[in-house]
């Protein structure tokens, strides 16, 4: 269960220009809060700057105004209280299943044997036994982006930053990764801010969806998803679920063809 | 023939034997015909019996260790200053401007050309060959190692960051080992020149090695040995390629090689 508070304030990122082309603004002032244990889905067309907050929150890239703070400490660099999964596959090629699970762990010199026991735990909970001493080249994707979840929960973070972490996997894989995602977040409550452009894999999974507009990026809209938890798969074709959808759809469409136009 | 289609490996083997059983049969028309006489080319029998007599006679062998440990001795000296170095400039980007326009400009000087000098430094002894040596791949593996280690993919490294890495970390645990392979590969290139530089160095001032009998050879005239000599610095190299290969595979399993 995660206990902090994520504030982000007024963040603003401007990328440099490169040669004639002048300076882009990616993300326009942001400000949103997550409570603790909150699911919160990022929603928005490519190129919306959710992926530039995300990173931010992350500490791998810098705001060029405003603030991200937890609990009140700013954060300015990575660290092990916000684990991260990318959509690329960020597995350690050179390291087995359980290796890669414990690589943060060795990071902050836990102790052997606890570092076997929270792998192997992980291991079972995302359903990777068997393949604890497999290379990640011989996992699906699926499985791939399983072990990465796993890798960055045994960190025990304070929160969990998803970024389009399915967006590479086929429609089944995905719906049972959403499944998995939301077993694992219903027993832990830690704080989520999932980036995504699919509208029902927001909705499936998030408390709140907060809509982007097109670049520049700013919260355009910040919808709650009423649906109790625990949540299963055949909430997707509820009435409730088909409401919301539409909702979303409109707040996307509009931006969707601005970016194309754009 | 398709395009990048992969070949069976029985016929990949044929294929190979088979361009080497042309290579002396050619060899084998052109000189027992007398199209070239024995003064330019030795055949492939005149030569294997100069070859014997080498190593039955005039202690060749020696001169084979003597050779391979100079390479050998040299090549580590280039290696284990060279990687460390490389890895430095390419993670560290203050590192990399400082060292590497010297390193770019030391690369084209022709290692040979420093022979006449080297030779008034450290004298003909050894110290010249490995020096020679170190010269030729030093700075061939510092660049080549530098541009490894910069080509990290950086979705790893941040991944690391993400997991509580610090600098030392991802040094160590990720750009360490995510160039670990390529290095490899590097090196068994940069292996083949030194071979080239200590077969100069010996051809110029030196009383033992390869390059040395080859030297004496041509005094006498007797192509046999030469091309004797030069065969076994081929076949010296396909088999350190060969080991090199299966250490990758045994070292690097992860990688799909």
């Amino acid at each position: 269960m995660s206990n902090k508070t994520l504030r982000i304030a007024g963040v603003t990122r401007t990328f440099p220009g490169r040669g004639k082309a002048g300076p882009t603004l990616a993300l326009q002032p942001t400000d949103m809060t997550a409570a603790p244990g909150e699911f919160i889905a990022i929603l928005g067309p490519s190129g919306c700057g959710k992926s530039t907050l995300l990173r931010i929150v992350a500490g791998l890239d810098q705001p060029t105004a405003g603030s991200v703070t937890l609990d009140g400490a700013p954060v300015t660099a990575p660290g092990a209280d916000r684990g991260m999964v990318f959509q690329s596959y960020t597995l350690f090629p050179w390291l087995t299943v359980a290796q890669n699970i414990r690589f943060g762990l060795q990071e902050r010199g836990v102790p052997d044997a606890e570092q076997q026991a929270i792998a192997a735990r992980f291991i079972a909970r995302t359903g990777l036994k068997g393949f604890e001493n497999h290379w990640p080249r011989q996992l699906s994707g699926g499985m791939q982006q399983r072990c990465a979840l796993a890798r960055a929960l045994a960190n025990d973070p304070e929160i969990l930053l998803l970024d389009e972490p399915f967006g590479a996997l086929d429609h089944q894989t995905r719906e049972l990764m959403q499944e998995l995602l939301l077993e694992i977040w219903e027993a832990d409550r830690k704080t989520v801010l999932f980036v995504t452009h699919d509208i029902d894999e927001a909705i499936f999974l998030a408390k709140r969806v907060v809509v982007m507009s097109a670049r520049p990026g700013r919260i355009k809209a910040d919808v709650p998803i009423p649906l109790p938890y625990p949540r299963d798969w055949t909430m997707k074709t509820s009435a409730e679920f088909g409401t919301l959808k539409a909702r979303l759809m409109g707040e996307i469409r509009e931006e969707v063809r601005k970016a194309a136009m754009a | 023939m398709k395009p990048l289609v992969p070949v069976p490996a029985a016929a990949r083997v044929i294929l190979g034997v088979g361009f080497f059983a042309m290579f002396v049969g050619v060899w084998a028309a052109v000189t027992y015909s007398g199209y070239v006489p024995p003064l330019f080319l030795a055949s492939p029998g005149q030569a294997l019996l100069s070859g014997w007599s080498l190593l039955t006679e005039y202690g060749f062998l020696g001169d084979i260790a003597v050779t391979i440990w100079r390479v050998v001795g040299g090549f580590v000296i280039a290696a284990a200053c060279g990687v460390p170095l490389g890895l430095l400039m390419g993670t560290f980007k203050p590192v990399e401007a400082f060292f590497e326009p010297f390193v770019s400009f030391a690369r084209y000087l022709p290692a040979s050309a420093f022979i006449p000098l080297l030779i008034l430094w450290v004298g003909i002894g050894e110290t010249q060959k490995l020096s020679l040596i170190f010269i030729g791949s030093f700075f061939q593996i510092v660049i080549m190692v530098s541009v490894i280690a910069g080509g990290t993919r950086m979705d790893l490294v941040e991944a690391a960051y993400t997991l509580g890495a610090k600098s030392r970390g991802v040094l160590r645990r990720v750009i360490l080992p995510a160039s670990a392979p390529l290095v490899m590969e590097t090196l068994r290139l940069v292996l083949g020149w030194a071979w080239t530089y200590v077969i100069v160095a010996e051809l110029i001032g030196a009383s033992s090695g390869i390059g040395h009998m080859i030297m004496d050879s041509q005094r006498l005239l007797d192509t046999g040995q030469m091309i004797f000599g030069i065969v076994v610095i081929g076949l010296i190299g396909l088999a350190t390629d060969f080991l090199f290969k299966a250490l990758n595979r045994w070292l690097f399993p992860w990688a799909a090689l």
